[in-house]
Formats: C-alpha cells, sequence, structure tokens
C-alpha cells in the first residue's frame, strides 16, 4: 500500500508543542525514513526551553544564586511558559519576572527574593540604557544659590533608584563574592544604580537621604526635596546632593526660575 | 602560545556579532562594538528576523536594523532559512519550515523586503535540521537557489550545519556542498556540533557551537575550499566561550586552510576577488 497520508504541519501547531511541559510532537514531521521521532523533536524543544530560561539566569544571577539552580530553573520555565518573549531583542527580556517571583507561591518564604530580582532587573536595563554625559558638581555650582531651590534634576538615562523594606543592596553585594558572608543587619535599603562611565556602579544610599533622592528622581525641585529630607535627623543637604551627582545619578539641571524669567 | 597581537588588535579578517545584541541603547556592547568596526570590517549576523516565518516580517525590528547598518555600515548582512516568531511569542531558536511551492514565494518576498528597507544585498544562511517535514517538495539547496535567483541575495554557506543536517536524515555532506551553487556563497560558517541518539538509537547531531570544530567539520571545509576557492569564514563558538588564545588558535586553524586554498587555487581566488 503506498498511499500515504501528507499531513502538513502549521507554524501555530509547531508553535503550540514548544513550551508546554506534555505537549505532542506535532503531526507531519518525521525522519527521512518516515519514522515520527520524539527525541528528534525534543531537540527544539530543549534548545527553545533553555535559551529562553538561561537568559532569565543570565539577567538574575544573584536571585538564582540564593534559592539554588533547580528551584531557579524550574521557576523560570514557569514563567517562560507564562510569558515567553513578545519581542527578538532579548535584552530586554525577563522584565516582568520580579512581579512573576514575587507572587509565586513556592518562593512566598524568600520575602526580599523579588526585591533582590528588581535590583538584578535595574542593574541589565541601567546596563544597556542610553550614553549621555553625567552632571558634573561644576555645572551645579554655576548655578546662583539663591536660584537653586527652583532647579530640577533630570535623573541619568542609566539612574535606577530600587528601595526594599529589606537589605537588597547588602544581600547582592555580599553574593557577588565567591564566599557569600551573613548579613548581620536587618534593614530596609535604598539602592543607587548608575552608569557613571561605561560599567554599571550601586551603592546603598544613607537612610536620611533616600526620599530626597526619590524626591529628585520623581521631578521634585532641590528646595522642596531638601525641606522634607531635613524633617528627618542627620541630613545634609550638600553631602546628600554631592553623593548623588558625584555618582552620576543626573544628566542635567534645569533652572525653572531661569527659565520662567527668560520666558517672561 | 603565539598570538599576533600588534597594536591594532589580533591578526583577524573581520568580526561577526548577533544583530540583536547591539539592540539596547548604548553603554558597553556599543562600546566594544565601535572600537571593533574602527579596526576590522563588521559582519552582522541577524537571529531574530523570522524570515522563514509565517506571518509579515516585523517592521519595528526591520527598523532597528537599518539602525544598526547605518550606524555601524557592516561589510556584510545575513540571516536565517528559519522562523523564531509566532504572532507575538519570539522562541529564541532557529525553527524550520517545510520547501514548498508556497513557503519559497513567502521567503522570497521576506528577502526582498528586508534587502529594500536595510538597503543591503543579504545573505541567507542553511539550518541544522532534526526532522524533516512530510509535506517538503523542494530540496533545500534548491530552495536556497532559488531565494537567491528571485532576490538576488547571496547564501551563507554553513558547513557545520551541512554536517549536523547531513547525518541526521544520512545524506551525503560533501554531495551537497558539491551541488550548493558556487556563486553565490559569500561567507562560510564553522562550529562545533554535539552528539547524542534519536529513539532509534541513530546518530542525532546538534548543532551547539559550545566546542571547537570537529574533524569531520573541518574535512568538509578544506573540501569546500577545494571547490570554491578561498572565503570569509567565520567560526561560530558562542556557549561555553573559552578563554581568547584557545578561540585564536581555532582562528589560526582557519587561516592555515585559507592560505593552503590561496596556494592551490590562486585561479579561484583571483576570480572570487574579481567578482
Amino acid at each position: 500500500m503506498s498511499r500515504v497520508r501528507i499531513c502538513r504541519v502549521g507554524e501555530s501547531q509547531f508553535a503550540a508543542a514548544l513550551l508546554p511541559r506534555e505537549a505532542a510532537m506535532p503531526e507531519g514531521l518525521s525522519t527521512r525514513s518516515g519514522r515520527r521521532d520524539a527525541a528528534r523533536f525534543a531537540v527544539y524543544r530543549n534548545n527553545v526551553g533553555v535559551g529562553l530560561t538561561r537568559a532569565l539566569e543570565r539577567r538574575y544571577p544573584v536571585t538564582l544564586r540564593l534559592v539554588g539552580e533547580d528551584f531557579f530553573r524550574a521557576m523560570a520555565r514557569e514563567y517562560v511558559a507564562l510569558a515567553p518573549p513578545t519581542s527578538p531583542v532579548m535584552l530586554a527580556y525577563g522584565s516582568q519576572f520580579p512581579e512573576f517571583v514575587e507572587n509565586f507561591p513556592p518562593a512566598a518564604g524568600i520575602a526580599y527574593l523579588a526585591d533582590v530580582a528588581r535590583l538584578e532587573d535595574a542593574m541589565a536595563s541601567a546596563f544597556h540604557a542610553a550614553d549621555e554625559a553625567c552632571l558634573a558638581m561644576d555645572a551645579l555650582m554655576a548655578i546662583p544659590p539663591d536660584q537653586l531651590g527652583d532647579v530640577r534634576l533630570t535623573a541619568h538615562p542609566a539612574a535606577r533608584l530600587v528601595s526594599s523594606p529589606h537589605p537588597v543592596g547588602t544581600i547582592y553585594a555580599r553574593h557577588g563574592q565567591d564566599a557569600v558572608s551573613p548579613v548581620t543587619h536587618w534593614c530596609a535599603e535604598t539602592v543607587l544604580v548608575t552608569r557613571p562611565h561605561i560599567r554599571c556602579e550601586m551603592q546603598v544610599l544613607p537612610v536620611e537621604e533616600a526620599g530626597f533622592a526619590a524626591a529628585l528622581f520623581s521631578d521634585e525641585a532641590l528646595g522642596p526635596a531638601a525641606e522634607q529630607a531635613a524633617s528627618r535627623g542627620g541630613f545634609d543637604f550638600g553631602r546628600a546632593l554631592l553623593r548623588l551627582v558625584s555618582a552620576g545619578a543626573f544628566s542635567a539641571a534645569v533652572n525653572s526660575a531661569e527659565k520662567e524669567a527668560r520666558h517672561a | 602560545m603565539s598570538i599576533a597581537f600588534s597594536k591594532r588588535g589580533p591578526r583577524l579578517g573581520f568580526f561577526e556579532v548577533h544583530a540583536e545584541n547591539y539592540m539596547g541603547e548604548g553603554g558597553l556592547p556599543h562600546h566594544q562594538l565601535r572600537s571593533i568596526a574602527e579596526r576590522y570590517p563588521l559582519s552582522l549576523h541577524g537571529v531574530g528576523l523570522s524570515i522563514g516565518g509565517e506571518g509579515d516580517l516585523d517592521r519595528d525590528h526591520l527598523k532597528r536594523l537599518r539602525r544598526l547598518v547605518e550606524r555601524y555600515r557592516p561589510a556584510s548582512f545575513s540571516e536565517h532559512l528559519a522562523w523564531s516568531t509566532h504572532e507575538s511569542a519570539f522562541f529564541n531558536d532557529l525553527l524550520p519550515l517545510p520547501y514548498t511551492p508556497e513557503t519559497l514565494e513567502r521567503v522570497a518576498r521576506h528577502v526582498a523586503e528586508a534587502q529594500d528597507i536595510l538597503g543591503v544585498r543579504m545573505l541567507l544562511e542553511n539550518p541544522s535540521t532534526y526532522l524533516v517535514f512530510e509535506e517538503s517538495t523542494i530540496d533545500e539547496i534548491d530552495f536556497l537557489a532559488a531565494v537567491s535567483n528571485r532576490t538576488g541575495c547571496g547564501l551563507l554557506l554553513d558547513v557545520n550545519n551541512v554536517v549536523v543536517s547531513s547525518i541526521n536524515h544520512r545524506l551525503d555532506p560533501f554531495a551537497y556542498v558539491d551541488r550548493f551553487p558556487l556563486d553565490k556563497v559569500g561567507e562560510i560558517h564553522l562550529a562545533g556540533y554535539d552528539e547524542v541518539t534519536d529513539e532509534a538509537g541513530e546518530r542525532l547531531l546538534i548543532d551547539a557551537h559550545a566546542s571547537e570544530i570537529l574533524p569531520d567539520v573541518f574535512d568538509l571545509y578544506r573540501h569546500t575550499l577545494r571547490r570554491f576557492g578561498p572565503l570569509p569564514t567565520l567560526i561560530e563558538w558562542d556557549n561555553d566561550v573559552p578563554e581568547f588564545p584557545l578561540l585564536f588558535a581555532e582562528a589560526e586553524r582557519v587561516t592555515a586552510a585559507l592560505q593552503e586554498a590561496w596556494r592551490l587555487q590562486p585561479e579561484a581566488a583571483a576570480r572570487r576577488s574579481a567578482a
């Protein structure tokens, strides 16, 4: 009997069999001798699954280290099946992963895990952010002191602020080394990520400066931001501003008073 | 280890990068690519255009590619006879398509559109495959040659893919190279493969890019050079990438084979460089 039914494999059937755990191999694919062979189709399934989870492993190395390879891969496989990339630009893939981690029941016991992932996502996106010169302290010092309060600072394209009720910056730093040392002082942290030259840097801001930084990143003028921060003890306007500017947090200073004067 | 480093960097013919790795706005990747492009010819190799896909080409992705072409003026742009996007999902892998008059028409349309928007002649690469589509009616080489004839695109001959597909489908890799359209080839790829067995216990080779070039691929490469003359050749090693000296030694092995090809086939070399 030589009558053979030729089955056409649509792209949608092929695609549907790639990610689900128990998907069957589509009809219409075979070896050249006409034998169906699931081990061969599994090469595609494995390439896709491993390729996508590996992208998450590269973006979230500390998150991986905190939970171990097996746990991370199982968690990543679920994310990948739920939210495969929607663009061929893989360097942006996985930015929703921290939110997924936060709501992933098996990870519920590790309260800080999602925030560590948020910090890693901030580092990854800062790495690829647009090139722009950082605002220098000299440029700020050229502004007449009586106008400084009206100045708004433009966040540098690579600058990120990550705030957490957990010591995420310390956890991140301790897990970036070969030997992990325990975190002794458990407290909330606000971490500033910047890219002053080509490499990304991060630092934990002093607790009294966190609100000031957040206000400036929300486009608050220097005056009101400093007044709010001063209500906390220990805040020093000059020290806080110098720390942020010299880390490369901003790319421009906009003197709104001057602008208004010019427009008048 | 003798590495011919000069002040201008190691002695290498050209560099190739995956276009999609340079689609961020700025930072280290562009910084490094700029300094490579200042010293060496650059080849831009796309892995995400989904030229073999059922849907229309992604216009946003074509714009991103055009931006890179304008920014770096690469000496070459190449993509794959494969698909990777279905509807909105991108699978990050080079997936196979059946070879039929219908898919030929579609691939030729996509190649023509890409060349039109990017303003360059592209090279289309032969795939590694693990299964065949029962509906296919056109031979892979005939398919590639027809796309090239219809669109004017060149072809990228991946010698590792030839070995992988030929062993997987019980075909003769040397016969594949002998039938490949000589005058269309603008570049050669080499790489290492992985080997497992299928459900029947038969050899199943997997395109892996995670090791040195294996002897059967290197033999076929020498055979290819004897037939085609020297051609720009790239080693793809993008998983488990070793330290640079090992990578460079691998490049030196290829350079030696290319020099031998120049010696043995001066007329083929002259013919190509005149073309």
